[in-house]
């Protein structure tokens, strides 16, 4: 009884930082993006700073009238989102947020591969709403998904597997309990290849091609309404946070901080995740859209041979160091 | 999350209970998803609209992935997913998307080779368990120890005892890569010395 309860409390606790986590983060780009454009932002929503804003948003996405377009192919256009938005769920699961067991949902013995394969299914939402709006637009969106997607994996995978060479191990609690300090400028050009490739995953500007709206509308998720988009919205953000968290998992050692590593590893965790996110707003609007063809020069020429360079690395260093 | 505390239980049963009447609910579990994944796959080969033939193919894939799961192979359950769910089925619906994925039936998807395609399946199906039934007959897993089928243990074979077989796999894949790409290097050149004629229009069509 007293497991079953343990369990639930977990999932409860998981689900709802997956609500919350990815609202906070849409707040804080409502408000950075407006600050840096020397614009408010939200400022009359709940009163303080428009800090109701997104619940505001939510409860009128809830209102709007659920439409499915007459020649869409309805199971599938209606499935998409709930494809696009579980994952990320289930990769919440296994994150560890401070050292020992306490800290994490469920350790997984295989966790990169767990998350990284969990990961890519996300997109499979966006491929199936592309094709089932019958729109050409969504299509081209669905198209432009699924050739982002097949060339950015590759570099992920290659650094995600350089951290598992430097720790020996794949699995999440494994890779931190091993951190040392001197990793961070020994995996930093992994770092920065994981983050650029999993920001072209979900695909956020500057490489939001996929949903490029001067060009596309919004690309796969041009016929959506209500509910079911905001459903897409909240997995893009839920994305940022599962990808700002990893990377800070890998490659920023997680828990581990200068002090006070034994109470309070867990808010170095939400720290280090919270400026990553912050980074991901800044890069929004500071760069602007690379074309279909950069972005496929980008990750073949630069990102493979640098994720390449950086494995090599890593085997030379663990050799000498063994 | 539950499925990787199950496999401890089934091993403990199994060692107690050697026998088809007395299943464990992992057993049962194990058959129920079988079919489940084979319901799948049969959907995939006889629908008649493409775009839902793969999507079928990843739950089809996926079952197979929870199978794994359930026989304790948590690697190679996650690198199902990730290889197959993630990649392959991606590629497919790409390639549909750029070609032809209309909503709906289509009628002419059908190819008249089905009866082979069915007997080549047969055969191929009966050669795979007969190789590995006849590798693996004298083969015994201790049910004992720790799970046989966890990372460390599934590298540490695979690097050990299989390496060989793992290195000429690599080189093969190396060499089909560099054969793609020297097939569509060659033909973008075809049509650039001659970009009238009619074999170069036919070849790029196929």
């Amino acid at each position: 009884m007293n497991d079953a309860l343990d369990v639930a409390l977990r999932l409860a606790v998981i689900f709802v930082v997956f609500l919350v986590a990815p609202l906070l983060v849409g707040q804080t780009e409502h408000k950075v993006m407006a600050h840096m454009q020397g614009r408010l932002g939200p400022m009359y929503a709940g009163g303080f700073h428009g800090w109701a804003q997104l619940v505001a948003d939510g409860v009128k996405f809830a209102q709007k009238e659920d439409v499915v377009p007459a020649a869409a192919d309805r199971r599938v256009f209606q499935l998409a989102p709930a494809v696009a938005l579980l994952p990320y769920l289930l990769v919440l699961v296994v994150i560890p947020v401070g050292p020992g067991d306490g800290a994490v949902g469920q350790v997984i013995d295989a966790g990169i591969f767990f998350v990284l394969a969990v990961m890519g299914i996300g997109v499979l939402g966006s491929l199936m709403a592309g094709w089932a709006s019958a729109n050409k637009f969504s299509l081209l969106g669905g198209l432009r998904t699924a050739a982002q997607l097949l060339s950015y994996e590759l570099p992920m995978l290659l650094t995600a597997a350089s951290v598992a060479m430097a720790a020996g191990t794949v699995s999440l609690t494994g890779i931190l309990d091993a951190f040392e300090w001197w990793w961070l400028p020994w995996q930093i050009v992994g770092a920065l290849v994981f983050f650029v490739a999993g920001l072209a995953e979900l695909q956020r500007p500057p490489f939001d091609m996929p949903v490029a709206d001067s060009e596309i509308i919004f690309g796969a998720y041009t016929e959506y309404t209500g509910l079911r988009f905001a459903l897409f919205l909240l997995a893009e953000y839920a994305g940022i946070v599962i990808l700002c968290a990893l990377t800070t998992v890998l490659f920023l050692g997680g828990w581990h901080g200068p002090f006070g590593a034994d109470g309070l590893g867990w808010l170095w965790t939400l720290l280090k995740t919270a400026l990553l996110a912050f980074v991901v707003i800044w890069l929004r609007v500071s760069y602007p859209r690379l074309r279909e063809d950069q972005l496929q020069k980008l990750a073949w020429t630069t990102l493979v041979p640098l994720a390449l360079a950086q494995i090599a690395l890593t085997g030379i260093v663990k050799v000498a160091i063994n | 999350m539950t499925l990787h505390t199950a496999p401890p239980v089934f091993i403990a049963a199994a060692g107690d209970h050697p026998g088809f009447l007395s299943p464990s609910g992992v057993e049962i579990a194990f058959l129920l998803v079988g079919l489940a994944t084979l319901g799948a796959a049969v959907i995939t080969v006889t629908t008649k609209q493409l775009v839902h033939a793969a999507l079928w193919l990843v739950v089809a894939l996926g079952g197979l992935a929870v199978e794994y799961l359930l026989l304790t192979a948590e690697f190679i359950a996650w690198v199902q997913v990730l290889i197959y769910v993630g990649s392959i089925v991606v590629l497919l619906l790409f390639g549909l998307m750029l070609t032809r994925a209309p909503i709906g039936r289509s009628p002419d998807a059908d190819s008249g080779n089905r009866w082979v395609a069915l007997g080549v399946a047969a055969a191929t199906a009966a050669a795979l368990v007969w190789v590995v039934a006849d590798a693996f007959r004298t083969t015994w897993i201790e049910l004992d120890g720790p799970a046989q089928g966890s990372t460390e243990v599934t590298g540490a074979f695979l690097f050990r005892n299989w390496v060989l077989p793992f290195e000429a796999l690599s080189v093969l894949l190396l060499a089909a890569l560099v054969g793609a790409i020297v097939l569509s290097r060659r033909r973008d050149t075809d049509t650039t010395v001659r970009p009238g004629t009619n074999g170069t229009a036919k070849e790029e069509q196929s």
